[in-house]
């Protein structure tokens, strides 16, 4: 692997200022209903309303052809729409695992009648998905997941076990779940995908309360929940390579480094006009991050648009960006005390409280710091 | 024009800066054929527009040749000589045809210190800024008091002797317009000696047997070499950012972040690479040394990674929480730009 390969120049075509204004005065007249504690939760602030709101405007499902009620855009588009709704702190929790993977994941592997099904209501801002990987045995070492769903004879699943650190199964419709099919097999052999309605008979979900009180994840536990022959997505048996196929998509958007942009915001705003040197150069800081992250950003995205796989620089963005976002709370915590006293100051010391709680998170989900360094290293030739 | 560029270079320098070229270019020797070859494929007049002589090419395109010189530790001012020849064409200067140029910023009538490779150079494009011109010196008869920087490259102080001024112009460049293109230089040519170093440490994890096997396979080591690939990818991609918005001079928001990026990185991954080499590669006779010692030098260069954070964060404050968003995309400007 050569690096210098990794990242082109980070160019955004032409024709997305419209988009952009759009999208950035829709957040400006959503913002005076928030408060800066709620812009704090970023990507976990759960609004359903908000969603569909965002699918009327037909900034949901960029990506997905027009017949499934998508808008045909490109990568860039939704790229655009995301970093603007980020910045802003817009609680776009509800759809954005449906909107970033399940409809991409439905559209690439699902049957015509499953995408008849799941995308328009997918695209309205009106179903949310949610993921199922982790087990309560299964963390790093996905492949040994063993929640199994059994084919019946007359062709439907049973479906048992338990998915744990679940985002949101409290408040989703669906769940697409990667399961053991094959009972003989080990590893990732025999592992497929399936669409789980979380609404049927057997479903339970147990809402875990993370250390800051919120209940953002859930554990789920199937028992014996009966699913229809068409639950299956993809191709029995590939849900392994279904499952890490879409990883440069999940590790490299502006989610991986705008986590924490409500408080860089903050300090920003708390500093004032005129700070001292030391304040300067640690808001200067993470600026030359934030450019260099969403320029590292920009360009796996291009390269995602002309349909290459960059699996290794999407890594890297997640790596440096979940960092980046973590920084940031270090950095509040060595300026926090030079802050002009007044209203902002005490808003970023109630932020800063929300984001260094929730910070361990960043880089855990969506695969942990150390799983992505071994896969990076793996990358350069080692291991 | 890119690949191109990219290929020629790299061959040139894979070829020619070995080791021992490196070593002589240390005790003070100049690579005369490697220069010579260097103005051959005109290298030097890269940006240059083609009315002038030059080769027109976009510093996207230029990039790859400065991220290279980076890459090799070469031991030639071809950055400084592009830029040099780009800041007079930019004022209606013609530039001199051969010859080493060079760059820095003064007045002069008074000592210019700093000045890259001078003792070798026969060219001198100085920015008067306070006056706001640009000239070309000859550096016959400059009186050259040589100092060098902790890699060892020539950072001399020069005293431009009587009539050196060959030709000079006005110019619409801004005052910082030296401080910054060495900052976006320098930017690049780190991210290319982390590329470089990047790929040196992986292959001696691998070779490097302790414990009955290669230390690359201890996990520890891994995390490692990870932290400092990703941190060479941060400056490949900042430096990549500041060179695309270089239209023609260097642009402040991206400059500055690749030269505090790219510094920061230069002080990790160097400290990686050494800490996974061990004591061999604290040797003089090993060669990374000419990779490391450079990162040090070139991340002190034309302003350090805190210097451009603070200059950032001084503009972040003027613009305020509400201007923070605005002014981050801002930095790319959305259009097509021609590859």
């Amino acid at each position: 692997m050569n690096l210098f390969d990794q990242f082109g120049p980070p160019i955004l075509p032409s024709g997305l200022e419209p988009l952009r204004k759009e999208v950035r005065a829709f957040a400006a007249e959503w913002t005076p209903t928030s408060t800066p504690e709620k812009r704090a939760l970023s990507w976990m602030g759960f609004d359903a309303g908000f969603s569909r709101s965002l699918g009327a405007k037909g900034w949901l499902g960029l990506s997905i052809p027009r017949q499934y009620g998508g808008h045909d855009a490109s990568p860039f588009d939704r790229f655009v729409v995301n970093e603007e709704l980020l910045a802003a702190g817009a609680p776009v929790t509800a759809h954005w695992i449906a909107d970033r993977q399940s409809a991409p994941l439905i559209l690439r592997h699902g049957t015509e009648a499953q995408k008849q099904r799941y995308l328009p209501a997918i695209c309205a801002g009106e179903l949310y998905f949610c993921i199922g990987m982790s087990e309560p045995a299964s963390g790093s070492d996905l492949a040994s997941v063993r929640t199994k769903a059994d084919r019946q004879t007359d062709g439907s699943w049973l479906l048992n076990g338990r998915k744990v650190w679940t985002t949101n199964a409290d408040r989703c419709q669906a769940m697409i779940a990667l399961v053991r099919t094959d009972p003989a097999s080990e590893r990732h052999a025999g592992l497929s995908q399936i669409i789980v309605d979380l609404t049927l008979p057997g479903v339970m979900i147990r809402p875990i309360k993370d250390l800051s009180g919120h209940e953002h994840f859930n554990e789920v536990t199937f028992d014996d929940v009966r699913l229809d022959a068409d639950a299956l997505i993809g191709v029995e048996g590939d849900g392994w390579a279904q499952a890490t196929s879409e990883l440069a998509f999940e590790r490299s958007g502006p989610e991986r480094f705008l986590s924490a942009m409500t408080l860089f915001r903050c300090l920003v705003g708390a500093v004032g006009p005129t700070p001292d040197a030391h304040q300067a150069m640690e808001i200067g800081r993470l600026a030359a991050w934030l450019i260099s992250l969403r320029s590292m950003s920009i360009s796996v995205t291009a390269q995602l648009a002309s349909g290459q796989d960059p699996v290794w620089a999407a890594s890297c963005v997640k790596d440096l960006g979940t960092g980046y976002e973590q920084d940031t709370v270090e950095v509040a915590m060595r300026l926090i005390d030079s802050l002009p006293p007044g209203d902002q100051a005490t808003t970023t010391r109630r932020v800063l409280a929300i984001v260094q709680s929730m910070a361990p998170s960043f880089s855990l989900r969506g695969g942990t710091r150390e799983i992505l360094r071994g896969i990076l290293a793996r990358g350069l030739g080692v291991r | 024009m890119r690949t191109l560029l990219r290929e020629t270079i790299e061959r040139l320098l894979a070829d020619a800066v070995t080791p021992d070229l490196l070593r002589a270019a240390e005790t003070g020797v100049w690579p005369t054929d490697l220069w010579a070859e260097i103005e051959a494929l005109g290298l030097p007049f890269a940006a240059v527009p083609e009315d002038l002589g030059g080769t027109g090419a976009s510093w996207t395109d230029i990039f790859v040749v400065v991220r290279a010189c980076g890459a090799a530790a070469a031991p030639v001012p071809l950055p400084e000589a592009i830029l040099a020849n780009s800041l007079l064409a930019a004022a209606g200067l013609e530039p001199p045809e051969s010859g080493v140029i060079v760059f820095s910023s003064g007045s002069a009538d008074a000592p210019i210190s700093d000045v890259p490779w001078g003792r070798h150079a026969q060219w001198l494009a100085l920015h008067d800024a306070p006056a706001g011109r640009i000239a070309l010196h000859s550096l016959d008869g400059a009186h050259v008091t040589p100092e060098n920087n902790v890699a060892g490259e020539p950072r001399d102080t020069i005293t431009l002797g009587t009539g050196s001024r060959i030709a000079d112009a006005a110019t619409s460049t801004g005052t910082d317009a030296i401080l910054l293109g060495g900052a976006m230089l320098r930017s690049a040519q780190m991210a290319g000696a982390l590329g470089r170093l990047t790929e040196l440490t992986a292959d001696y994890a691998n070779e490097r047997v302790q414990f009955g096997r290669p230390i690359g396979k201890f996990q520890a080591v891994q995390q490692q070499l990870a932290v400092l690939a990703t941190q060479a990818a941060a400056a490949v991609a900042a430096s990549e950012a500041a060179f695309l918005m270089a239209r023609p001079t260097a642009d402040f928001l991206t400059t500055a972040s690749a030269k505090a990026v790219s510094g920061e990185a230069a002080g990790k991954g160097a400290g990686i690479a050494h800490a996974v080499f061990g004591a061999i590669g604290f040797t003089h006779e090993h060669s990374l040394h000419f990779l490391t010692r450079r990162l040090w030098a070139w991340r002190a260069e034309y302003g350090t990674d805190a210097f451009w954070a603070e200059r950032l964060g001084q503009t972040l404050a003027t613009a305020g929480d509400d201007g923070l968003w605005p002014l981050v995309t801002s930095a790319f400007a959305e259009s097509t730009i021609h590859d």
